[in-house]
């Protein structure tokens, strides 16, 4: 049903028609209202789940793991602080190929602290063998959950669902809710593999030496690139069941006879899309590139969009300390070594802790690299506010 | 070891060494409280914040409200960081000086049980306040395992189905030797107990009740009749515990049935609708009771 | 696309007013956007919330920085924020106020109409919570949202006598500025 909600409300109202046995919570602004939501839901009878009220993110990841292992479709959700303290816990679910989803309301991370959006927190974690899907809309936040739940139990992998806190966590637009009969005939119930039951004694989470280990990385690896199929599989038959397109790996938007390609993803490909829409009004030929399937990386798809583009910009709300622009290494590495083209890729850092991006700002960011390639900046820095000495 | 006059300890500081330009709601008990506690202290103090209102509602860059040394970290460890600038100073031949570790029930007996446990346990010379409004107060009323029983909260949506845990006697029984619990409408008593936790070396733990009137649905102009009240029902307890014994309990004059506590605040309100809870309200008058009975109030 | 910029102090349900206006809109037909900017901070600080309506998917997530109307729930912010920064020239402020429009001296070429939206919540409400009122006014002079929608949209969203009592006010305003 279309409503005018909330993106948290509509998160967790289809989160609950996904039917997870166990979620556990533990409240982080901005993921408040996803937990409060389900604490209703599950209150007022409406879904017959175990809410475990946990004492610390670590131990709500913790929770899940155990739930996960026992044979229970489990979830939760957090973000920033939260997402780096149970970040063991988060490598432990994955080496378990436990096939967990957890909704990430991307926000900034101390210190100094910041409740405010970007995306330093999913990023931080994106090595440990999670699936990072990142949605463009509230519409995309919701279907994406479907989708993760299948994805997570079809490939053995967890999922991360991220979106963009406060800017879609407490944004009110039009989201399609679908009804329980229709994410139940998508969704078939969890059936676990691998699971702690005295009937099937299992032991889940052994030790390994350097006789074993190499070779759980590597399994791990090739489980991440070859659920790039499933990724895709899913975002199809989802638009069959659902009649519209969200998810995969990339997406396009007026890309073909672009002379600029900006790369993003998350919420800022909105506003991204009406720059491109207005430069086009001007006689400008700009094209969005968006990453919806962060890992596993779609570096062919990066690749064969943008063979034949000459002037690519990434603009990312995150950042490697002392490194640069991360999705911008990404998409750098996407081009073989050997192709001597004239490629220019310029790096953006924009967004972080919660900085307003306008319209304008990428306006700016597109006449710069047309005149010639950035290496780095960070877009809109308010030079009046550091030391010279701290340039 | 209680080096301080009775006239001293008596005595109620007003020094402004936090406060002026905080951000706290109208009514904020913890804004108060921190107040008492910094002034009780002195301008010696380095104060060790956990996240939490307290935290956000005083330290926005570029005002912040303290005019004492102020380290905010992180919302797990304000007894870690307090235990790690104890250590500096011990190594560093400083001080002495006064480390007071603060945090909200969350970072205090949730999130940051297992920083302020081995802070205790360690023996560090660190006087831990613990404000406690009994939720997660800044991040939009959750509960925390302070929330008491038949609270209502955004994720006890029909009422909080556990206890409320004991930190006061579970810090006493690491062997600290100065514990104590405070409400904060009574500030000579919290001040004449920050200031004795002051002069006693060793891991020092204050809890005092914070009423938070928007989390508890109560009007601000109550604040100091539901902090009487919590101490008349017996719900909470006042006393001290000075290595290991219990002693300067406040007794209740006259003892107050729970309702009279639970009907001024919006978050018991449900147990009073129509078909409300009395098996809920009669197992709340159980836990005073109890502490009537333990305590000897 | 039409876009709103509403200033209060925490407390006065400035998000509240954003989300009623957008469910309205959506109500009416039309595609539109609601979300809020604030601080960490629970009662009284400054608030801003975002309000857009398009006839088409909308789709930027800046901050409104050219509004065509500003609503502003807290008069005494005037002063101490830049409430009027960006309003379009030929744009609308409503204050909520008991003075007129010419009293409140704001150097802006855009309309400016007041109403004493707090007087009138403490009348019909019962609690200084003026964004029924506001909307209310904002309802009648522009026709953005249809009454009939934001009726619906607050009885939704506050079932029972509070709803009831914000239906009220809303009506009480909108009858207001009508007869002016």
């Amino acid at each position: 049903m279309l409503k005018q909600i909330e993106g948290s409300h509509a998160v967790a109202e289809v989160v609950a028609k996904c039917r997870p046995n166990v979620i556990s919570a533990y409240p982080i602004t901005p993921q408040t209202h996803i937990v409060e939501d389900l604490a209703s839901i599950v209150g007022n009878g409406e879904l017959d789940a175990e809410y475990v009220n946990v004492e610390s993110e670590f131990s709500a990841a913790s929770v899940v793991l155990g739930a996960s292992a026992a044979g229970a479709r489990a979830y939760s959700a957090t973000t920033s602080q939260g997402l780096l303290l149970m970040s063991e816990v988060i490598y432990c679910i994955a080496g378990m190929r436990l096939p967990i989803v957890f909704t990430i309301a991307n926000r900034a991370i101390s210190a100094p602290l910041s409740i405010w959006n970007d995306q330093q927190d999913s990023m931080a974690l994106r090595d440990s063998g999670w699936i990072q899907l990142h949605a463009e809309d509230n519409q995309e936040a919701a279907d994406l959950h479907i989708q993760a739940f299948k994805i997570a139990e079809e490939t053995h992998l967890p999922v991360m669902v991220c979106m963009d806190g406060f800017i879609l966590t407490h944004a009110f637009e039009p989201v399609d809710v679908p009804d329980q009969k229709q994410v139940d005939s998508f969704l078939p119930p969890f059936q676990p593999t691998n699971i702690v039951d005295p009937r099937w004694p299992r032991g889940i989470g052994l030790f390994a030496d350097p006789r074993f280990y190499l070779e759980t990385r590597y399994i791990l690896h090739r489980a991440m690139e070859k659920s790039e199929k499933t990724i895709k599989k899913v975002s199809q038959d989802f638009a069959k069941t659902f009649g519209r397109d969200s998810g995969g790996f990339i997406k396009t938007y007026k890309l073909k006879k672009a002379d600029v390609v900006i790369i993003s993803m998350g919420s800022l490909v909105g506003t991204i899309k009406d720059l491109i829409d207005q430069l086009e009004d001007e006689g400008k030929k700009v094209g969005l590139l968006q990453i919806c399937s962060y890992r596993p990386f779609p570096r062919k798809e990066v690749y064969n969009t943008l063979k034949n583009k000459m002037n690519i910009v990434v603009v990312e709300k995150s950042i490697s300390l002392g490194r640069g622009g991360i999705l911008a290494s990404d998409v750098r590495w996407s081009f073989p070594r050997h192709e001597k083209k004239d490629r220019n890729i310029s790096s953006f850092i924009a967004g972080l802790g919660g900085r307003n991006i306008t319209k304008n700002d990428l306006r700016h960011m597109v006449e710069k690299v047309e005149k010639e390639p950035v290496e780095l900046e960070f877009l809109g820095l308010k030079k009046e506010l550091i030391a010279k000495k701290d340039l | 070891m209680m080096n301080q006059s009775a006239e001293e300890l008596n005595k109620i500081e007003k020094k402004d060494l936090f406060g002026s330009g905080h951000r706290a709601c109208g009514g904020c008990g913890q804004a108060l409280a921190a107040r008492l506690v910094q002034d009780a202290s002195g301008e010696n103090t380095i104060a060790c914040v956990a996240t939490g209102c307290l935290e956000v509602f005083s330290s926005p860059y570029p005002d912040p409200a303290w005019r004492v040394p102020f380290l905010h970290s992180l919302f797990e460890n304000a007894s870690a960081v307090a235990s790690g600038v104890e250590a500096a100073y011990k190594a560093l031949k400083k001080g002495p000086v006064n480390i007071i570790a603060q945090g909200g029930d969350g970072s205090t007996a949730d999130i940051g049980f297992q920083s302020i446990s081995g802070m205790f346990e360690r023996g560090h010379n660190v006087l831990y306040v613990c404000y406690d409004n009994e939720a997660y107060m800044n991040t939009g009323v959750q509960r925390s395992s302070f929330t008491p029983l038949g609270a209502r909260t955004t994720t006890t949506p029909t009422g909080n189905k556990t206890r409320k845990k004991n930190l006061p006697l579970i810090a006493a029984d690491h062997g600290i030797p100065y514990v104590a619990t405070a409400t904060v409408d009574d500030f000579r008593d919290l001040q004449r107990k920050v200031k004795t936790a002051l002069s006693i070396e060793g891991p020092k733990y204050i809890h005092i009740l914070a009423p938070c009137p928007l989390g508890w649905g109560h009007p601000g102009e109550l604040t100091v009749q539901v902090c009487r009240l919590a101490k008349d029902t017996g719900l909470f307890p006042i006393y001290e515990i000075i290595d290991g014994k219990l002693t300067n309990v406040r007794k209740i004059q006259t003892k107050v049935p729970v309702q009279e506590y639970l009907k001024l605040q919006g978050r018991f309100s449900h147990l009073f609708k129509k078909g409300g809870s009395p098996k809920v309200i009669a197992e709340i008058q159980e836990i005073a009771n109890q502490n009537i009975e333990r305590f000897n109030l | 696309m039409i876009e709103i910029r509403i200033h209060g102090r925490g407390g006065q349900g400035n998000v509240a007013a954003a989300e009623l206006m957008s469910v309205a809109a959506f109500k009416d037909g039309k595609f539109s956007q609601a979300f809020p900017s604030f601080g960490a901070e629970r009662v009284g600080a400054p608030v801003m919330a975002f309000v857009r309506i398009d006839d088409q998917k909308i789709r930027t997530r800046e901050d409104v920085q050219n509004p065509d109307y500003l609503i502003v729930q807290d008069s005494n912010l005037i002063g101490s924020v830049p409430v009027l920064d960006g309003l379009k020239p030929d744009g609308l402020i409503l204050v909520n106020s008991e003075k007129k429009p010419e009293e409140l001296q704001l150097k802006t070429t855009a309309k400016v109409e007041t109403i004493p939206a707090t007087e009138i919540a403490l009348e019909i409400i019962g609690r200084p919570i003026p964004n029924a009122i506001m909307i209310g006014a904002f309802c009648a002079i522009t026709g953005l949202v249809s009454l009939d929608a934001v009726q619906e949209a607050i009885m939704a969203k506050f079932p029972g006598r509070v709803g009831e009592n914000n239906v009220a006010a809303l009506e009480r305003a909108h009858e207001i500025i009508k007869k002016r």
